[in-house]
């Protein structure tokens, strides 16, 4: 790639939502807002080459696109009225002026197309498609890839959205106050799905899955920038990052899964850690604690140990506790179970274990059985353990686990 | 933009008359406040679904049948046409319905035009 086709490429990493997020506003229509920045991306090859890359990528490339948005309109022979409309919406923005280094609206358009796209009233693998595209600038048949699904329907997928966004009126803006805290969640929750999806990556492995982990820490690193008083979205960024830092070492060279006590820690990505323990410091100053503060402070426990003997367990106990608050669910209690069997001793992590038994909300579950089988395990109770891992071993989906899992199967039966 | 709410009740539960909505406290508070803001632009309570006839033709014959055509838990108890800026402003209103609150639901429908 030469030194032109690497900005127009950073450009597009950079700058793709922001044009479509603009030209949306302006034309008011998601599809030309789309191909109107395609074209601007294009125009930048040739332009940039001969001209120079401008001072401000960002701001030529929404001038371009818009310019072209003018054109098609009128064009298509518009209605004045319409086409007066773009041209003052345009002109409210005001010139291109490469020494103006604030660029408020243009990041305001970001946070309303996040939020549009992230509507509750759209289906939730919608908003996720809608984001991946729109947003983060990947195509549709990369998000259906990403995502397992046929090319036809992802696509089907984002034309209904687009549809219902324009059919049932859903409002291009960042939602007013009384509406903010409930939608950001609903925002923040989009993004963390997506990580998730790259992360487990729940049936086999594919690159470009992993992939979606480096769009979601993009999406959240602009959520942290454009919502400064947000200290959930902060807790998000820090949640990602130290998730991510552990990323390489999670499965070796063979693809095999290795454990958190097993993991080299020396090959954990320093940088990532600290940017991820300093945000949620960060966060925690503004006294206002939420679910993603709260993982990402028991990720920071996990990834500052020197050492797995080192890991606070109690303190990581405390706090699944704490999560325990905002999110009543049974996999935060399997999780507090862990912790509390590493901080007390497996027998007490065994009789919380009981208890979630009890209750069935896991019974497909198959990180109960695993768990239960890991602690008796660590008791020496090995025929039990055998039992457990076998059970899980019913229920488990990935492939990497389940390697995992006969692996530890076949240790307990040659004891 | 205008809207049709689809006030969903379960199918068994309290049959209110038009009547005694007017003077059911829930009712009175929200109409108070919906109604005086000018946005409902019509509706209806209707009876049960029960009383439904549904209609089909094949070929010449016209087919009648006794009730709803599908059977489910809810029914559609009433409508209201509603002119407001957009989604979010219909889903407030419906988050306000008595009917949303108490256990049935509002589905909120774009007019087509």
């Amino acid at each position: 790639m030469n030194d032109v086709e690497e900005a127009v490429a950073a450009a597009f990493r950079e700058e793709w939502g922001q044009v479509v997020a603009t030209l949306i506003r302006v034309t008011g229509d998601w599809d030309l807002a789309e191909e109107c920045a395609q074209d601007a991306f294009a125009q930048a090859l040739d332009r940039w080459r001969r001209d120079g890359v401008p001072r401000r990528p960002g701001a030529w490339l929404t001038t371009t696109a818009r310019n072209r948005a003018l054109d098609v309109l009128r064009r298509e022979a518009v209605g004045a009225a319409k086409l007066r409309e773009v041209a003052v919406l345009a002109r409210d923005d005001g010139p291109y002026d490469p020494d103006d280094e604030d660029d408020s609206g243009v990041t305001d358009d970001r946070l309303r197309l996040i939020f549009t796209c992230c509507h509750p009233a759209l289906p939730m693998e919608a908003r996720v498609a809608l984001t991946l595209r729109t947003l983060a600038g990947l195509t549709t048949p990369e998000i259906a890839r990403a995502f397992l699904v046929p090319e036809a329907t992802m696509a089907q997928r984002v034309v209904r959205a687009k549809r219902k966004i324009r059919n049932a009126g859903i409002p291009y803006r960042v939602p007013p106050a009384h509406l903010l805290p409930e939608r950001t969640t609903g925002v923040l929750g989009v993004v963390y799905l997506l990580f998730n999806e790259g992360y487990a990556a729940t049936s086999g492995a594919d690159l470009v899955r992993t992939n979606l982990c480096a769009e979601a820490i993009r999406l959240a690193r602009v959520l942290a920038r454009l919502m400064p008083d947000e200290p959930e979205a902060l807790g998000l960024l820090a949640l990602l990052l130290l998730h991510d830092a552990r990323r390489g070492t999670r499965v070796d060279a063979a693809g095999e899964l290795v454990t958190l006590e097993d993991q080299d820690r020396t090959a954990w990505d320093r940088a990532a850690i600290d940017e991820g323990a300093a945000l949620l410091e960060t966060a925690l100053r503004r006294g206002r604690p939420g679910p993603y503060q709260i993982q990402a402070a028991i990720a920071a426990c996990h990834t500052t140990a020197a050492t797995s003997e080192e890991t606070d367990w109690a303190d990581i106990a405390a706090l699944y506790g704490e999560l325990r608050r905002f999110v009543p669910s049974a996999v935060v209690e399997l999780n507090r179970a862990v912790a509390v069997g590493m901080a007390e001793g497996p027998e007490t992590g065994l009789a919380l274990l009981a208890e979630l038994e009890k209750a069935g909300d896991l019974a497909e579950y198959h990180l109960l059985p695993a768990t239960r089988a890991d602690l008796l395990r660590r008791m020496g109770r090995t025929a039990e353990a055998a039992e457990a891992y076998a059970r899980a071993l019913e229920l488990v989906e990935n492939d990497a686990e389940r390697r995992f899992l006969e692996k530890r199967l076949a240790e307990c039966r040659s004891v | 933009m205008k809207y049709v709410m689809f006030i969903c009740t379960p199918v068994g539960g309290a049959e209110l008359s038009p009547e005694e909505i007017a003077e059911h406290p829930d009712f009175t508070s929200y109409i108070d406040e919906v109604r005086s803001s000018g946005v409902v632009k019509g509706g209806a309570r209707l009876r049960p679904s029960t009383d439904a006839t549904t209609v089909r033709v094949q070929g010449d014959e016209v087919l009648l049948s006794d009730g709803p055509f599908v059977e489910s838990k809810e029914y559609v108890a009433g409508f209201d046409i509603i002119e407001v800026a957009d989604l979010d402003e219909a889903i407030a209103l419906a988050s306000k319905h008595p009917a949303a609150l108490g256990g049935g639901s509002v589905e909120v429908r774009p007019v087509w035009e």
